[in-house]
């Protein structure tokens, strides 16, 4: 930060409207996220008795048998998710932005946010539906991909792909949109340039607009990546729905659940909840430093 | 940038007071065994009673009231713990860090906790058999009704109905097929393979539900889930006698008489309705699934004994749910509990009248089949293979405090999807429990 700048920092600290305006937030900041997390934490570091343990739950929570299989789980979803978000919204909002009618243009703008208007847990059981051969719409596409029952079909090699469509198909119109709104602030003084200097769509898109695009890309895979490690909803109603096949197990999350409400075990809970909490931070981290998020233009 | 870290360590350091503030969650004295009944009960006021049920059992607390007019009653609707939901256990812990909340009498269908429930500091569940509730009450409910809600030998529960497996059999078909009755599984494996030569399509048992080992395993006397102490279990789920049963369903799976579809699943009652032969399963499959699933017309629905192993020298069958009450160890209204689920698992005017399942309590029991009997839907006897099979459910197969249910559902029939043998997977199986017991802090011994 230079200089002038830290001074017009201290300069400005009195009262202003601007803090009238975020201070709603803050107090629900430090209600249910910081002082959620020191919570956390303080419970991590003690024993049901309040005394200090140490790593102990840490040690504990690592050792349990489920908690490798769970950190797998939602590493492997993680990847694919991740990947599949980016290069698909990326792909989606280039092309909507290229359809010259306007009244298309739009009606697909809508067309992709609908799904991202459904509650999370209402989509999933949507979901539910979808993949059951004997009930889905689209039962000859879940026959041929994954099998004729749905036991089948949520067979543990299946389940990272499903739970990365459910997850895509609720959750990446919503960042298409905010993709083309971002394509749109490009000025067209430099796409014309390019297309000037012999430019194609394609090298447009890779060398100019994609470039153009970068923090908003690692915004969404910060969002998408803390969302991402609290993978809870899907495995938990499939468990429910499969009666139990899919273990109440799957994720970190749940894991995490299973600890504080069928163990009673409130410490290793925070403990796995802290784990969370370090991997998302330090992922994103990475992508705050790589992608220049917080760069100044 | 200074300056804004100062704020957030100020911040942490506020949090953590208050955190440190809230102190320890489980003060020292709670729990224990004092007071008249065995457990230290709350001061006793007056006051609604609270009362959980799940959707079937709403009619139980309706009947109550309506029986009860001055009764106070505020009756809450939960899922009933069914398929290991843990969602009174979830509550209860919730309550107990709360300090307040927990309902007085409730309703559930696992069996598990007793277990959970009855021991250690956070307690929840009251003795019922130091006195509470007199011995020659307990006395009358069937042998062996009460041995899910017993640990260390306290009672801590009524049992609403029993769930003991018998078998189920369509007897038009049957007859019009030609075949006669098992008796062991022996012959009804020989009578698995005599269907899918003769009759492809038509099914005699089904193994794709959680409590596929509560019938086949139980009955069999598979040593998986020996509960010998509050915190201890032996598992030998590799025992030749487990291998047996596993074998048999193999076998019958692989010729397609046992089918794999979920019994409430969508597909079986639209594929497999009108297919169902015979099915070996608890006393409520007679209601819940041929008469409410399948729809199997009047007359032709008859039970036989439940089948055993030749060489079981005492017959002895496995057992599917079955619901229990149980009354908090918190409530301040000791009397109105207690008058609540007595009156529930004994009264006529609810076990015979509007229990859908078998009733735990012997009295109410012959009077239920009486009426289920008169009612013209069943051919034949009911009453003589239901209740003698009640009496001969075995007590090798525990009630930890885990659901063995979900350890079957994750660990044996995703494999057998993926065209394993239940054979080959005995010693998942085995490890899998073993994991479970030990998380929850149970010696295993194998």
């Amino acid at each position: 930060m230079s200089a002038p700048a830290a001074a017009a920092r201290t300069r400005s600290w009195r009262l202003a409207p601007g803090h009238a305006f975020v201070s709603g937030y803050f107090v629900l900041l430090v209600a249910f996220g910081i002082a959620p997390a020191v919570y956390a934490l303080y419970l991590s570091v003690t024993d049901s008795g309040g005394g200090f343990a140490g790593l102990a739950n840490f040690v504990t929570t690592f050792q349990d048998y489920r908690f490798l299989p769970a950190l797998g789980h939602v590493a492997t979803y993680l990847v694919l998710w991740l990947v599949f978000l980016t290069i698909f919204v990326l792909v989606l909002a280039l092309l909507v932005h290229r359809v010259a009618a306007g009244w298309s243009r739009a009606a697909l703008r809508f067309v992709y946010y609908v799904p991202g208007a459904l509650a999370g847990a209402s989509s999933v059981l949507l979901w539910l539906f979808m993949l059951d051969p004997s009930v889905s719409p689209a039962a000859d596409v879940v026959r041929f991909l994954w099998g004729d029952t749905f036991v089948s079909v949520i067979s543990p090699g299946h389940l990272p792909w499903l739970f990365m469509l459910i997850a895509f198909w609720t959750g990446a119109g919503g960042w298409i949109v905010v993709m083309y709104g971002a394509l749109n602030t490009i000025p067209h003084e430099v796409i014309e340039a390019a297309r000037v200097d012999g430019a194609g769509p394609v090298t447009v898109a890779l060398r100019v607009q994609l470039p153009m695009l970068r923090k908003w890309i690692v915004y969404m895979l910060i969002l998408s990546l803390a969302a991402g490690t609290q993978l809870f909803v899907e495995p938990q109603l499939v468990s429910q729905a499969s009666f139990g096949v899919v273990g109440t197990d799957y994720s970190l999350n749940q894991l995490a659940y299973l600890y504080a409400f069928n163990q009673g075990d409130f410490n290793g809970s925070a403990a796995i909840a802290i784990d969370l909490l370090i991997v998302a931070l330090c992922c994103s981290g990475l992508f705050v430093a790589r992608g220049g998020l917080f760069d100044v233009d | 940038m200074g300056r804004r870290s100062h704020l957030g360590a100020a911040i942490t350091f506020a949090a953590l007071l208050a955190a440190a503030a809230c102190g320890s969650p489980n003060p020292a004295g709670a729990g224990g065994d004092t007071g008249k009944y065995g457990f230290a009960a709350a001061a006793q006021q007056d006051g609604k009673l609270v009362v959980w049920v799940d959707s079937t059992r709403l009619d139980a607390a309706k009947a109550y009231q309506k029986a009860h007019p001055d009764a106070q009653l505020d009756i809450v609707t939960y899922d009933g713990n069914a398929n290991g939901s843990n969602t009174l256990k979830t509550k209860v812990q919730l309550f107990d860090r709360a300090r307040e909340g927990w309902p007085d009498v409730v309703f559930t269908t696992d069996n598990n906790t007793a277990s959970w429930a009855s021991q250690g500091n956070n307690a929840f569940v009251a003795t019922l058999s130091e006195g509470l509730i007199d011995k020659s009450t307990l006395d009358d409910f069937a042998q062996g009704a009460l041995d899910v809600c017993t640990v260390d030998g306290k009672v801590y529960c009524l049992r609403n109905d029993l769930a003991q497996v018998v078998l189920w059999y369509n007897k038009t078909l049957l007859d019009q097929f030609g075949y006669t009755v098992p008796k062991t599984w022996e012959e009804y494996e020989a009578l698995g393979e005599k269907v899918a030569a003769e009759h492809p399509g038509y099914i005699i048992g089904t193994a794709g539900d959680a409590w596929a080992p509560e019938i086949y395993m139980w009955g069999a006397e598979c040593p998986a889930n020996q509960v010998t102490g509050p915190k201890a279990i032996t598992v030998k789920a590799t025992d030749a006698k487990c291998v047996r049963a596993a074998k048999m369903i193999d076998k019958l799976v692989a010729n397609k008489t046992m089918s794999m579809a979920p019994l409430f699943g969508p597909d079986f009652a639209k594929n497999l309705g009108d297919k169902v032969l015979m099915l070996p399963g608890p006393a409520w499959y007679g209601g819940a699934v041929f008469q409410g699933t399948i729809k199997t017309p009047a007359g032709q629905l008859a039970v036989a004994d439940p089948l055993h192993w030749a060489d079981q020298s005492e017959p002895v069958t496995g057992n599917v749910g079955g619901g229990t009450w149980w009354l908090s160890r918190h409530t301040a209204h000791l009397d109105a509990a207690k008058d609540f689920i007595t009156w529930i698992t004994t009264a006529d005017e609810y076990q015979v009248a509007l229990s859908p399942g078998y009733p735990a309590y012997s009295a109410a029991a012959t009077k239920w089949l009486t009426k289920q009997q008169d009612s013209g839907y069943y051919a034949g006897d009911i009453a003589a293979p239901l209740t003698a099979a009640a009496g001969q459910v075995w007590s090798g197969w525990g009630s930890p405090e885990f659901s063995q249910e979900a350890v079957w559902a994750k660990t044996v029939i995703p494999g057998q999807t993926d065209g394993k043998t239940v054979e080959s997977l005995l010693p998942d199986w085995q490890t899998a429990i073993e994991q479970q017991a030990q998380v929850f802090g149970y010696q295993v011994k194998k």
